[in-house]
């Protein structure tokens, strides 16, 4: 589809390079643009420039945060002895959503995957281990996506952290809450058989 | 189990045919290039959605035509099927059943059970230890689900520590921690494929020499070894052991992706000793034994289809073949062969149901 001019085209290929997004789409978000309010189709384009210029990372837990410490990291009444670490700002949301997790957070920033030129390095690990070093966490969740990758991930970071004395625990992994187990696909089926529970424990989940 | 009747429209040479099979013995006589192979290739498409031969399906359709058909009349446990196959250029090809379409074709793999034997199956001998691995998963696969889900685990896996080690090459860092991370899960994953893969040649290994002999009269001793590392140590032993060897050669060197399975006669490779004829019996019973996986995973006896399988056998071992595969353990087969009389004559004095067609420049007519 050819446009007759530069800048629509220009704006509509910006929109179209971001992920979910074909080109018809793309043009109806910037015509879209057009028909608002000058002011806030300028507040917009401001506030892009603000994101991309100003956004930080928090320096503990490398979440996303406007200051040096991000607002879980610097809540009073979060529990700093337990460390979820997960691998972006998505399953941290994710996880907070649940309102089950009062502990803090590590965002790794990416799994173990040569493949894509990802190793161990790319990943916010030292900064792990010296949170660890600090002695005041007792123990390590990974919550990793249950693909290759994130077992990989996992796995190495049972290997780093083995030397501290700290607890370390994965998500549990099994039947969907609410699902029928006929529909249940084999291997998580079969994943739940071998991590299956004591009774009693499973029962205060629901 | 067996095909009663096809219809085939524009497919490769054969503008339009249409016949009914014997429920026992098929075959088709005729000079090369006549369409024999074409025949058996059509049959093998209603089974497994795709040409035996050319990849490329709109290839298959007959020169200057727009479309192929290829319709057969199938029965299994005694209820009639009719699997349905059209093909329109630029089209996507349209599968059914019973003039249902299907719209997964992977969905229909497995209700026609089907062994093809080729010409170029003598390639399991000839070529590199990957064909022989992929023919052993292959069969593997087929009735145990978890195999191929732990395989692709670990070729994954092996992707990855490859690409790890040529990274750490690159940088020059070598780093033990994050290659034990792969070590441990291939060791895993590996060990549970080699004891899968054992396991299969044991069950496999006596029923495919039990055809060898049939075939060969007991004229000589053939045998597969299960060749692999894991064999001789554990795998995380051999990976630890060749971890900076492999970081040198930027490549995983142990695993059960080196496997091989040897083919062996009289305690020699196969591959440079056997003669033509030799080579051709002993694929030709590795296919039979692939037959029998099929035949207790389906509990149906499949089709079995030889292509040029005389080619290159004497006489002794055609009739012992032809014997053998005219047996109750088989059901229907379809045989295709350049001369004229050699399989009707070997079936003369046999009480086998039989039926003769001569292909000629595409026409199929039934003598
Ligand atoms: N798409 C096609 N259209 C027409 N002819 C084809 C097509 N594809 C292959 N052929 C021809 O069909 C003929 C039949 O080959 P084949 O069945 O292998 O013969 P044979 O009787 O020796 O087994 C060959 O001459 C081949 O070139
Ligand atoms: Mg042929
Ligand atoms: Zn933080």
């Amino acid at each position: 589809m050819e446009l007759p001019s530069k800048l629509l085209e220009k704006t509509v290929s910006y929109f179209e390079s971001l992920p979910g997004v074909g080109r018809r789409t793309a043009l109806r978000y910037t015509l879209q643009l057009l028909k608002m309010q000058k002011e806030d189709a300028l507040n917009f384009g401001a506030s892009v420039i603000k994101l991309v210029e100003e956004l930080g990372f928090c320096s503990i837990c490398h979440n996303v945060s406007d200051g040096d410490i991000c607002q879980i990291c610097a809540h009073p009444k979060r529990d700093t002895e337990t460390i979820c670490v997960v691998e972006d700002l998505r399953d941290l949301l994710a996880i907070e959503s649940t309102s089950q997790y009062y502990g803090v957070y590590h965002v790794l920033g990416g799994v173990i995957s040569p493949l894509d030129g990802i190793g161990p390095k790319d990943l916010h690990f030292e900064s792990l281990v010296s949170r660890l070093a600090e002695g005041t966490c007792k123990e390590v969740i990974f919550a990793l996506p249950s693909t290759m990758e994130g077992d990989t991930t996992s796995f190495y970071m049972f290997k780093r952290l083995k030397d501290f004395n700290i607890k370390t625990t994965s998500l549990a992994r099994g039947v969907a809450v609410g699902n029928e187990l006929q529909y249940t696909d084999e291997l998580t089926l079969g994943r739940s058989i071998q991590g299956r529970l004591p009774y009693d424990n499973a029962m205060r989940t629901f | 189990m067996h095909l009663s009747e096809l219809s085939i429209v524009n497919f490769k040479n054969i503008q339009d045919a249409n016949f009914e099979l014997s429920e026992k013995v098929n075959c088709f006589l005729g000079n090369n290039g006549a369409g024999k192979t074409t025949v058996l290739d059509a049959i093998y498409y209603l089974s497994f959605c795709k040409s035996f031969f050319n990849p490329i399906d709109s290839q298959n359709i007959r020169h200057d035509e727009g479309y192929f058909v290829l319709d057969g009349k199938f029965f299994l446990d005694g209820e009639s099927e009719r699997i349905f196959c059209g093909l329109k250029r630029n089209e996507k090809k349209k599968f059914k059943r019973n003039q249902k379409q299907y719209d997964r074709l992977a969905d229909h793999i497995g209700v026609i059970p089907l062994v093809m034997i080729a010409p170029s199956d003598t390639a399991l001998i000839r070529e590199g230890s990957d064909m022989r691995r992929k023919f052993m998963d292959g069969i593997i696969s087929q009735y145990n689900k978890a195999y191929l889900d732990t395989l692709l685990h670990y070729n994954r896996l092996l992707a990855q520590r490859n690409a790890m080690l040529k990274h750490q090459w690159a940088e020059g860092k070598y780093d033990t921690t994050s290659l034990e991370v792969f070590d441990e899960q291939l060791h895993a994953h590996g060990t549970e494929l080699h004891l899968e893969r054992k396991r299969f040649l044991e069950g496999y290994l006596p029923i495919f020499s039990n055809f060898y002999q049939l075939i060969s009269g007991g004229a000589e001793e053939v045998n597969i070894v299960y060749q692999s590392q894991l064999s001789e140590a554990p795998l995380l032993n051999l990976l630890t052991e060749h971890r900076k060897r492999d970081y040198r050669a930027q490549y995983t060197t142990q695993g059960i992706h080196k496997d091989d399975l040897e083919f062996t006669i009289g305690e020699y490779p196969m591959k440079k000793f056997g003669s033509q004829g030799q080579k051709k019996s002993f694929v030709t019973s590795l296919r039979l034994a692939q037959f029998d996986y099929l035949k207790e995973l389906k509990q149906r006896k499949p089709i079995l289809l030889l292509d040029d399988i005389f080619d290159k056998l004497d006489d002794n071992r055609v009739a012992a073949l032809m014997k053998l595969v005219s047996e109750d353990h088989f059901g229907q087969i379809f045989i295709t062969d350049a001369n004229l009389h050699r399989v009707p004559d070997l079936f003369k004095d046999e009480n086998v149901p039989l039926k003769k067609f001569v292909v000629e420049k595409g026409s199929i007519d039934q003598l």
